[in-house]
């Protein structure tokens, strides 16, 4: 009963992770510029990342429970630091983009002025 | 059920390479990498739990350090033209 809830509840996590990480990344082709892009492109690294990598922590909560304790309990502690490093790199590696192209002389995008203004 | 997520994932990288492929300026091209590498450490545990061999874990993390390190340095060269110089010299220059 338990493992089937857990199931249940990490393919949620699952779908849910593959859902933001395919909008985040249509954001990426379909947005107009780099700063515009980066805004998609942070939403797959926290949302899609991290409910992925909770979906896959949950298969191996499910994998301890099945006695398999050995092997998952070092599954969980490495999904657990994959997540960690995401969460510092992610910010870091968009703030490092956003700042070369800034120093880069690029100008962000704006909204074309109307006629009537 | 991991066979959908793989697939997902690796549609999500297709995408993602188009965008380093069309990208106008060399910044679209660093940050669709990057995205593309974040990904292909997801798709590599995802294919550790599809195979059932989740210790591939360590191949993720091993790849997300060299993805965030080569993303840095590629911004690094690419803003100053140089890896070496730091950025404290050009502000006391100036």
């Amino acid at each position: 009963m338990m493992e089937m809830v857990l199931d249940v509840l990490s393919w949620i996590a699952i779908v849910g992770g593959l859902f933001f990480m395919l909008v985040g990344t249509v954001g990426i082709l379909r947005m107009p510029d780099v700063y515009t892009r980066l805004h998609a492109a942070g939403m797959t690294d926290t949302m899609g990342a991290g409910l992925l990598l909770l979906g896959m922590g949950l298969q191996s909560v499910i994998g301890i429970l099945d006695g398999d304790g050995q092997v998952y309990w070092f599954v969980l502690f490495r999904l657990v630091f994959v997540y960690a490093f995401l969460l510092f790199t992610s910010p870091i590696a968009t703030h490092a983009v956003a700042r070369a192209a800034l120093h880069g002389g690029l100008e962000p995008y704006r909204a074309p002025v109307e006629a009537g203004d | 059920m991991f066979i959908a997520t793989t697939a997902g994932i690796l549609i999500a990288m297709t995408l993602a390479m188009v965008r380093a492929i069309l990208g106008p300026t060399v910044y679209d091209r660093v940050l669709a990498v990057n995205a593309f590498g974040t990904k292909t450490v997801l798709l590599i545990a995802a294919l550790g739990f599809l195979t059932g061999r989740p210790e591939f874990l360590d191949l993720a993390i091993v790849y997300a350090l060299i993805n965030f390190i080569g993303t840095i340095a590629v911004l690094k060269f690419f803003e100053y033209g140089d890896l070496g110089r730091e950025r404290r010299d050009e502000v006391a220059a100036e």
